[in-house]
């Protein structure tokens, strides 16, 4: 700390020493005091001091919540370690050979140079298979780890001002996490991820008017053709990792910028961060959770067999296995192409594939568009553009919320229909009962979820206010003189009841004036209206947090009724282990 | 201490003007009771219990180092092809010592960073994210100093040629992609199959006579051309350009009691029952491989379009929009099953063009 206050002198002594004559040691030894040499030589060059003095003390907020980015973060960086080492053996060439490595049972098959360097990467390399599982397996956590940070986000409204642009960066990110996953499956040409490029090529025929020629493009003419698999991979391993690596260096600048969001509680307001320095503790924290997310990783791959495409064999478009899945970030796109019922038609020569092309292509866009305009259509319909530092609990934007649940079902719905000849095999049941039940299911569980959520979320806010109010309950009963029952309430903390109602009250906009007061009618009243009502529905049901006069009431009301209830001088609540605490 | 650091980066507090307002301003039924007091940890008032984490810690970290060290001894130590219960004894151990290592590494630092590092709250103002109103100002004056210094916003045609050049210059990068693949032309409505190509059994390129399909069996089968050679003995199709052949051409061939058939077009184009069929999905391009015998159906194991091969092959159940595609059979003079053109309709994934000719 004494070191970084003075920063400021030792800038000016630093061009005080520049200016005059004197570099002579013991001028520069006094002026630049604190640092010692090779520091001093960086901080001369590219003023590394200043650097260090505003970002080394950062605070950052502390909650299991925040680690979830931390994971896609590191597991990325698991990735690229894994990924070079691969791409050292790796040979991403559709040329097909007669396979003469160590693995008996393929031997003597034709397969490409693709699968063929990737046996030997698997059984002859030695680590190969270990960083083939690593590889896999931290791919599979980086975007679990994406998705699930991104509903942390979605779910405490951290996404608001000033994260919007933090939000669309993160979108983008997940996005593009994806298309390299698929991608990155698809490189060693087995008869799975082979089966995948069918569907992908099948899908962009789909596209109106431009498929067949996105089709010959992509595959550089007909599937599976020569070109495709040395075109994936720079894809996968330069052109996206060099997005996803300035995207990330984006998302965190913006992160460190605008300072962490932080969860209500004593002392944490809008206006401060409360939590612990970037060193030493989250140097520590954070660097060491590095090493558990790599250790985890391979120890899981140490353990746990992922892909392994020996079982699987070269690709053949003549060959398929039963029970063909994708990977799991694929899922839902997959149960979606299942459960569509035929529907194509042609109009003027153009035939139209509804059926692949709205489950397979117009639904990913749907649900990005979703995703990347609800912030502002949140705004805009709440009518709160205010900054907001502080996250909310999921319980107290029960629209938000039910919103969010509905969206993790009808994904689930899709990603469980993906597997619904799986689903029919385990549990003996006929496919296509599954699927129908699923086409139904896909519309209703959401909306059932929706209902079902927000009355949730309300009653929690119903249950905090209680508590707030009247205290937890302490299963003690208490018979008055006059016969009737009561159980005793043990008021909460001070900090507990700020806890409990540190969030915003919510309104709903009022309802424009159809005329001014000469009877004009008034522009936009329409879009006004729309807005207004859309706005009793989004905070109309919520409960409110008590006021300063209900508080007030409350404790009257303790006092006048229910004597059994007024705190004595012997009983002073319970304990954690739910034994009342007496003096 | 913490006092000290947050008057040291104290920058402009979050402006209060309408459009970020303190949020529990007013109406808060509880006053904001501050920071909760610090409380020490076992650590921070036992010797002893700091000196046992600390040698946690270390202990974690030297057998960390154990672990890396084992490691490089079983990288060259075990035999690359040695199986331990079922599974590859290098990966298991290289796994699990690489994975040990890491993790007590992690687990270390976070146990130092827990239960020794100083743990007081440490609190930090925020400031607005926006500029303040001066340096918006003097942003926009730099910019409009600049501008008008450029005299871009002045000179419109030197502007306008500008923009127009820097336009163009999209159309080579656009164009310069013309060769990542030909334009698809009449390519996907054919396949290899004419007629007189012998049907040979998948994959060991046997040809087919009619008593080789027995009723309820299904036959995977594939145009005899991929199997055969030129005078010089070399294949007519080889590689890759073998795999695009098949991707289109593979069929399978059924036989049916002609008693069951429903569909005539389709019966005709068989011989004896024997009928053959695009063993490509019409929906994304799957192989159709599971028969159901009894019921003469065969389903798509990709998304379960499911097709009835007594009646033409229509589609029953799934996503697929249309039959599959079917091979008219005949038998040439040896005896043997012979296509007698190509399929009667496009095989694979629908595309835009599909209708027009």
């Amino acid at each position: 700390m004494a070191g970084s206050a003075h920063t400021g002198d030792m800038a000016q002594a630093d061009v005080a020493a520049t200016n005059g004559a004197g570099t002579t040691g013991t001028a520069t030894k006094r002026s630049y005091g604190p640092l010692a040499a090779p520091t001093r030589w960086l901080d001369d060059r590219v003023g590394l001091a200043r650097l260090a003095r505003q970002n080394m003390r950062k605070v950052f907020p502390e909650h299991w919540s925040f680690m979830l980015g931390e994971i896609a973060l590191y597991s990325f960086i698991v990735l690229l370690l894994s990924g070079v080492f691969l791409s050292f053996w790796f040979d991403p060439s559709m040329t097909e050979i007669e396979y003469a490595g160590s693995y008996a049972p393929l031997r003597g098959l034709e397969m490409s140079q693709a699968y063929a360097t990737t046996l030997d990467l698997s059984f002859d390399v030695r680590g190969g298979l270990l960083m083939r599982q690593i590889h896999h397996w931290a791919a599979n956590l980086f975007l679990a780890a994406m998705l699930v940070h991104m509903l942390r986000i979605f779910f405490t409204g951290a996404y608001r001002r000033p994260r919007e642009t933090n939000w669309l960066v993160g979108l983008g990110m997940l996005q593009l996490g994806i298309i390299e996953g698929f991608a990155g499956y698809s490189l060693p040409d087995d008869l799975l991820s082979g089966t995948g490029l069918r569907i992908a090529e099948g899908l962009m025929r789909s596209i109106p008017v431009v498929g067949t020629y996105i089709s010959f493009f992509v595959f550089g003419g007909e599937f599976p053709g020569n070109d495709l698999i040395p075109r994936l991979y720079i894809v996968h391993v330069l052109l996206i990792p060099g997005i996803l690596l300035a995207l990330i260096t984006l998302h965190l600048l913006l992160l460190v910028y605008n300072k962490h969001t932080q969860w209500p509680g004593p002392g944490r307001t809008n206006n401060n961060v409360v939590g612990y320095p970037l060193l030493p503790v989250y140097m520590a924290k954070a660097g060491g959770f590095f090493f558990v997310v790599f250790g985890v990783t391979a120890l899981m791959s140490a353990l746990f067999q992922i892909n392994p495409i020996w079982l699987w064999g070269p690709y053949n478009p003549s060959e398929v296995t039963a029970g063909s899945q994708p990977d799991w970030y694929m899922g839902w796109l997959e149960g979606a192409l299942r459960i569509m019922p035929a529907l194509e038609f042609s109009v003027f020569g153009q035939t139209f594939s509804l059926s692949i092309f709205i489950p397979g292509v117009a639904l990913m866009g749907l649900l990005f568009t979703i995703l990347a305009v609800y912030p502002f259509a949140e705004q805009w319909v709440t009518g709160d553009r205010r900054e907001h530092h502080l996250l909310q609990r999921p319980r107290n934007a029960p629209t938000r919320t039910a919103f969010g649940a509905a969206g993790i079902t009808a994904f689930g719905l899709l990603w469980m229909a993906g597997g619904n000849d799986i689903i029919a095999i385990f549990f003996g049941l006929d496919v296509y009962a599954i699927t129908w039940v699923m086409r139904v299911l896909v519309f209703v569980g959401p909306v059932l979820a929706f209902i079902v959520t927000k009355r949730v979320c309300i009653g929690l806010q119903r249950q905090a206010t209680e508590t707030a109010l009247h205290g937890y309950e302490s299963g003690i009963i208490v018979r008055s003189p006059d016969g009737g029952y009561s159980e005793r309430h043990v008021p909460v903390s001070p900090q507990k009841a700020w806890a409990l109602t540190a969030h915003d009250r919510t309104e709903a906009l009022p309802e424009p004036p159809t005329a001014d007061e000469h009877g004009v009618r008034a522009p936009k009243a329409r879009v006004d209206r729309v807005r207004a009502r859309l706005s009793r529905f989004w905070v109309g049901d919520d409960h409110q947090k008590p006021t300063p006069a209900e508080v007030e009431e409350a404790q009257h009301h303790g006092h006048d009724e229910h004597e059994a209830v007024e705190e004595d001088e012997q009983f002073r609540g319970i304990s954690e282990l739910g034994v009342p605490r007496r003096h | 201490m913490s006092d000290d650091r947050s008057d040291d980066r104290q920058v402009e507090p979050v402006r209060p003007d309408a459009r970020s307002v303190e949020p529990h301003a007013d109406g808060d039924p509880y006053p904001n009771p501050g920071i909760e007091p610090h409380l020490p940890r076992p650590t921070d008032v036992d010797d002893k219990a700091d000196r046992r984490v600390e040698r946690q810690v270390s202990t974690l970290f030297a057998v960390s180092a154990l672990l890396t060290l084992g490691f490089c001894v079983a990288y060259l130590a075990i035999d690359r092809y040695a199986s331990w219960a079922g599974t590859n004894a290098l990966n298991l151990v290289l796994g699990c010592t690489l994975g040990g290592a890491l993790l007590l590494i992690g687990i270390g630092a976070i146990q130092w960073s827990k239960m020794l590092m100083d743990d007081h709250e440490v609190v930090e103002l925020r400031h607005s994210s926006g500029s303040s109103h001066e340096d918006q100002v003097e942003a926009l004056a730099a910019f409009e100093q600049g501008a008008a210094e450029s005299g871009f916003g002045r000179r419109r045609m030197l502007r306008g040629s500008l923009l127009a050049s820097l336009g163009v210059l999209g159309l080579p990068a656009v164009i310069l992609l013309g060769d990542l693949g030909p334009l698809p032309g009449n390519r996907p409505r054919e396949t290899v199959w004419a007629k007189g190509v012998r049907v040979v059994s998948d994959p060991d390129g046997e040809p087919l006579r009619l008593s080789d399909i027995q009723l309820g069996q299904l036959v995977n089968g594939q145009p005899g051309v991929l199997f055969e050679t030129d005078e010089e003995g070399e294949p007519l199709y080889e590689g890759t350009e073998r795999l695009n052949a098949k991707a289109k051409a593979s069929v399978i061939l059924v036989r049916i009691d002609p008693a069951d058939l429903v569909n005539p077009d389709s019966e005709a184009k068989g011989v004896e029952g024997v009928l053959c069929f695009s063993k490509i999905c019409t929906h994304l391009g799957c192989p159709i491989s599971l028969y159901e015998t009894q019921i003469r159906r065969v389903l798509c194991p990709c998304h379960q379009s499911t097709f009835d091969l007594s009646d033409g092959a229509k589609v029953v159940f799934g996503p697929a929009a249309r039959s599959l595609p079917q091979l008219d059979l005949g038998i040439d003079d040896q005896g043997y099953l012979v296509a007698l053109g190509d399929f009667d309709a496009i095989v694979g994934p629908s595309f835009p063009e599909m209708t027009q000719d």
